[in-house]
């Protein structure tokens, strides 16, 4: 082994050693973040799907054909305003507002509720009209992309109603305001999913 | 009320998640404005019929959707090269760096395959639908 | 769509879904019902004396509480590693009984195995090796490791921890149960349509929903293991005075996290196409089975560097510490792993060249696949430069490393051959082929594991491996690996593909032969590594170590053997690379009084319950069995918002208890290192 010669006198074991005990650092915020992250690989695999199968209509329905884009504008909207409304909820959060704060993380709760519903009962229409899930590989891959941005809508909304009834409970500790932060992180970045899904899959699909 | 007291807001790392890259009101109304005029002229576009060419028009509604995704990331997410020492950011360039490879390398691929491999696609398709209307296994 | 059985009432058609008697191929009165009633047999027979003696010891509760429920990583990696040698036995058993069946099958005679049922094993060998073998290997090595390495006292989220090994666990078992009820995917390890799509009962479904659960459960570890080596390296500890190790798992984790993802959301379309009647990779309708094999594949080619980045850090740290100098060109070492992390992003389509892609996409995906041989010979290199003058000791460890040096070199090369696409026309899904990834896989992870096992064994237990039984397993496998694989090479450039069960020319049997002799080896390889781990605990006071037995380079190494649950009394502050040779090279003392409160996460039952009604949930929709699945479902939510309310996760170990055990343990000072 390495033989540095040792004319000094040895270290001190301050040195090498922090020997008070420094708080572990926490390491949510970032983690959730790269989750989100890994998120958008499953919607690529979705989108790339799309991209890939989207005009493959087998002889039924197209894009122009059963996709309805005032229906789409209104829920596009929805989820636009609920975003910002997230935002203001945190703007509250960080004046220590608990009241305000729930106040805005309800509508923004129920907005997205509304758009969950709008997208259902869309749904439940063209599975209706014979345009399925099970129709066409445009069909499949349409329903699929949509119907996991609205799954990951419907959990938020029930890690949403989760969060308020803790944060009334336990009132804005630390915990609940990195959840806060956290959730805050997945309810834009299910918007911002949202921009590709009503971009490429609504509007190019009644393009193309 | 149940507010937290000082001390316990701060966490341990030293920062404060409190005040830790926060928005602000007029941030938050700002990225609202862009994000719903870029959303509006898309629909504008394709509602109104106002490009004719297919290709451009696509095009169009492809740029502003990624120019909005930018808005709310910078507005909404507030992404910046300072938080968690700049790893969200390096995150983030990975992800989309390698999200555009799944996406662009798959249509290329897919597309060449499809060139090659199913030159009669549509005719394929409509004896592939007149001789299986309804199962799922056509064999067994 | 989905009704189960039409012969019989409609309440055991609820209760049981398409569960039957005629569902347990143990009952069978064939060939196969028997083999498979012994193995039973012996299965039931092992697993109660196992559970029997945990009774009678009373062991149940120490399990229970310091082990299933731990969130400690160490004991976590540890389960890792035996749940990985389990699943190796069950893996290799199929191997076995393949090179049986392919050096016998000739001509008129057919064999002890059916066709279908030698579908199932080579696709169960596969998957097996892959998701419940490599991974399960590495998340484990990378988990007793990691943490050490960076001088913290866990991982970022131990808790998270927990859980996937219980997510991976219940895709094991799935796998396990798959061999007496039902029957398994026929499809290949990576399930391609339309065998995937077409085949009839549970088989592909119990391959899809394992899957799942191990994979949910290696995002999670990858998500964890980034954020640990981001956030919870020692002070001082800058990214470039990381050790290999830590820079090759920070790489894998990073993979994991692109690419995890995909596999999920492909098998997820391959599920819907089976369960809900969508079209994605259907033959007709618009489907296109196609697009499957290009996204499994964008899953399936970073997932072998995700096995394999691990043990080039593995080697990178054996290396040095037994040349007895740093590791050659630290700084090419960390930008060869990157490149290859992003690389091995854009080299995918190099599996299917046969597709018909055209010239202009695969001579892409060729250039960037021999593009990727050029950081991974830096590597290569580095290694032997670092031997180059050193004074090279003969360890085990070492030994494992040289082998793989030689054998991985040549499995490489072999590679690059594959990646010319037009020699790739011939060779493709020919045993040249087969013989080239065992080459790299056994060669570079199975050693690997086995060179970490070796060295990293005194570390968590406290006393050496055996040598004589190691070298003995060393040169079983070693030789046995090319007595095995060589003919295969062989026979695959003469033409013979893959996964056939039967061959009509009498002149290829020799080869067949030599082959099975070769899995014979290999299997005595095994053997003896059971042996070994069985003398040295028989031997454990004899061969007892104090904290530093190699002369180690990295942090671990300045901890005691086994390290406490806090792994350091105090945490280290990093000046230099090597931290751990610096610090004894400069005559470095312990602290030995001057203990602090330190804080601890506390176990949870979470992650075992989550697990377990995950595994139940996936084992309902397998069977159709909806109530089942769907509880289950429930359960799950129920129980991760039931354990959020639960705010107080922390508790801490008192700076007496610490004195207390920090007297008793077997640390080394640094000065005594530098004297060993």
């Amino acid at each position: 082994m390495n033989t540095t010669a040792i004319d000094t006198a040895p270290p001190a074991p301050s040195d090498y050693y922090s020997l008070t005990e420094a708080p572990p650092r926490n390491g949510t915020l970032l983690g959730f973040w790269i989750y989100l992250m890994s998120d958008c690989f499953i919607f690529a695999s979705l989108f790339a799907c799309y991209a890939v199968l989207g005009t493959e209509y087998a002889g039924g329905p197209t894009g122009a054909e059963v996709l309805d884009l005032p229906g789409l504008a209104v829920n596009t909207a929805l989820l636009l305003v609920s975003s910002v409304v997230f935002g203001f909820a945190m703007l509250e959060m960080q004046r220590l507002k608990k009241g305000a704060m729930l106040g805005w993380l309800a509508i923004a709760g129920l907005l997205a509720a509304v758009f969950v519903s709008l997208e259902i009962r869309e749904f439940l229409i063209m599975i209706a009209e014979g345009a399925g899930p099970g129709r066409s590989a445009f069909l499949s891959s349409f329903f699929t992309l949509v119907a996991t941005h609205g799954l990951h809508v419907t959990l938020g909304i029930l890690w949403l109603i989760v969060l308020m009834v803790q944060t009334v409970k336990f009132g804005l500790n630390e915990d609940n305001v990195r959840r806060m932060r956290c959730l805050s992180m997945f309810w834009h970045f299910l918007d911002l999913v949202w921009v590709g899904v009503f971009s490429y899959v609504y509007l190019v699909g009644v393009v193309r | 009320m149940n507010q937290p007291s000082p001390s316990h807001a701060v966490p341990h790392d030293g920062r404060d998640p409190m005040h830790e890259h926060q928005g602000s009101l007029r941030g938050y109304l700002t990225g609202f404005v862009l994000a719903a005029i870029l959303t509006v002229i898309p629909f504008w576009l394709v509602m109104g019929n106002v490009i004719a060419n297919k290709q451009l028009l696509i095009l169009a509604i492809l740029a502003l959707a990624v120019v909005q995704i930018f808005v709310h990331i910078v507005y909404f997410l507030h992404l910046d090269t300072r938080s968690e020492s700049g790893w969200n950011m390096m995150a983030f360039i990975f992800t989309a760096v390698l999200v555009i490879i799944v996406l662009g390398a798959s249509i290329w691929v897919m597309y060449a395959e499809n060139a090659n491999m199913m030159p009669m696609s549509s005719q394929y398709e409509q004896n592939a639908i007149s001789h299986q209307p309804t199962t799922r296994h056509p064999t067994r | 769509m989905l009704e189960a059985m039409p012969h019989r009432s409609a309440i055991m058609n609820f209760l049981f879904g398409r569960l039957t008697l005629d569902s347990l191929p143990f009952l069978a009165n064939n060939a196969e019902g028997r083999i498979l009633l012994v193995t039973l047999a012996v299965v039931v027979i092992i697993g109660l004396a196992i559970l029997g003696a945990i009774t009678k010891y009373r062991k149940w509760g120490y399990l229970w509480h310091e082990w299933f429920t731990t969130v400690d990583h160490k004991k976590l990696g540890i389960m890792y590693m035996i749940l990985g040698t389990v699943m190796l036995l069950r893996g290799f058993s199929d191997a076995i009984m393949m090179r049986a069946q392919q050096a016998y099958a000739f001509g008129p005679e057919m064999g002890y195995l059916p066709p279908q049922h030698y579908d199932q094993i080579f696709s169960a060998h596969g998957a097996i090796m892959i998701f419940f073998v490599g991974m399960t290997y590495i998340v484990g090595l990378m988990n007793y490791i990691m943490p050490l390495q960076i001088g913290s006292r866990d991982v970022a989220f131990p808790y998270l921890n927990n859980l996937s090994f219980w997510f991976t666990f219940g895709g094991a078992i799935l796998f396990m149960v798959s061999l007496f009820i039902g029957d398994f995917s026929m499809a290949g390890w990576l399930g391609y349509p339309p065998v995937s799509e077409l085949q009839q009962g549970p088989g592909v479904d119990y391959y899809i929903w394992g899957l799942q659960l191990s994979g949910v459960g290696t995002l999670l570890t990858g998500i964890n293991f980034v954020v640990t080596i981001l956030k919870m390296r020692a002070p001082g500890m800058t990214l470039m005075k990381m050790p290999v190790f830590t820079w090759t798992s920070l790489a894998t984790s990073g993979l994991i996290i692109a690419t995890f993802p995909v596999l999920t959301a492909t098998l997820f379309l391959l599920g819907l196409d089976r369960y809900a009647g969508t079209h994605f990779f259907t033959d007709g309708f618009g489907g296109n089975l196609m697009m499957y094999i290009n996204l499994i594949w964008i899953w399936g080619h970073p997932e072998v560097y995700i096995l394999i980045l691990p043990l080039f850090g593995v080697f990178s740290e054996i290396v040095p510490t037994f040349s007895g100098k740093p590791l050659f060109a630290y700084s090419s070492m960390v930008y060869a792993t990157i490149a290859i992390m992003i690389l091995s992003y854009l080299v995918w389509l190099h599996h299917f060249f046969t597709m018909g892609s055209g010239a202009d996409v695969n001579s892409f995906f060729s250039l960037t696949t021999m593009m990727i041989a050029i950081p991974t010979g830096v590597k290569i290199f580095n290694w032997l430069f670092t031997m180059y003058r050193g004074r090279v000791r003969y360890t085990v460890p070492m030994l494992w490393a040289m082998g793989f040096l030689f054998t991985f070199t040549i499995g490489g090369m072999t590679g690059v051959m594959l990646s010319v696409t037009p020699a790739d026309f011939l060779l493709h899904n020919s045993l040249f082929l087969i013989a080239h990834f065992h080459n790299v896989i056994i060669g570079g992870v199975v050693f690997g594991v086995f060179a970490a096992v070796n060295f990293w064994f005194p570390k968590a237990f406290g006393f050496k491996l055996d040598e004589f039984w190691g070298k003995a397993s060393f040169w079983f496998w070693l030789v046995g690996f090319w007595v095995a694989f060589g003919p295969l090479y062989v026979l695959g450039l003469m033409g013979v593909t893959r996964r056939l069960s039967h061959f009509d020319d009498p002149s290829l049997q020799p080869y067949f032969i030599v082959a099975a002799f070769g899995a014979f080896l290999i299997a005595l390889g095994i053997l003896t590594f059971v042996i070994q781990i069985y003398v040295s605990i028989m031997r454990r006071k004899q061969y007892a170590v104090g904290g530093d037995p190699w002369d180690g380079r990295t942090l671990e190494w300045s901890t005691s053997s086994p390290p406490p649950e806090y792994n350091y009394a105090f945490i280290p502050v990093v000046h230099h690379r090597d931290a751990w040779a610096t610090m004894k090279n400069l005559g470095f003392t312990r602290p030995q009084g001057g203990y602090n409160d330190i804080h601890m996460p506390k176990n949870t039952a979470t992650g075992v319950v989550i697990g377990a009604l995950s595994f139940a949930c996936a084992f309902g929709l397998t069977w159709y069995i909806w109530w089942l699945a769907a509880l289950s479902l429930l359960g799950v939510i129920v129980v991760s918002i039931a354990h959020s309310f639960n705010y107080h996760q922390h508790h801490h170990i008192p700076a007496d208890e610490v004195r207390r055990a920090e007297s008793g343990s077997n640390h080394v000072t640094a000065a005594q290192g530098a004297s060993a």
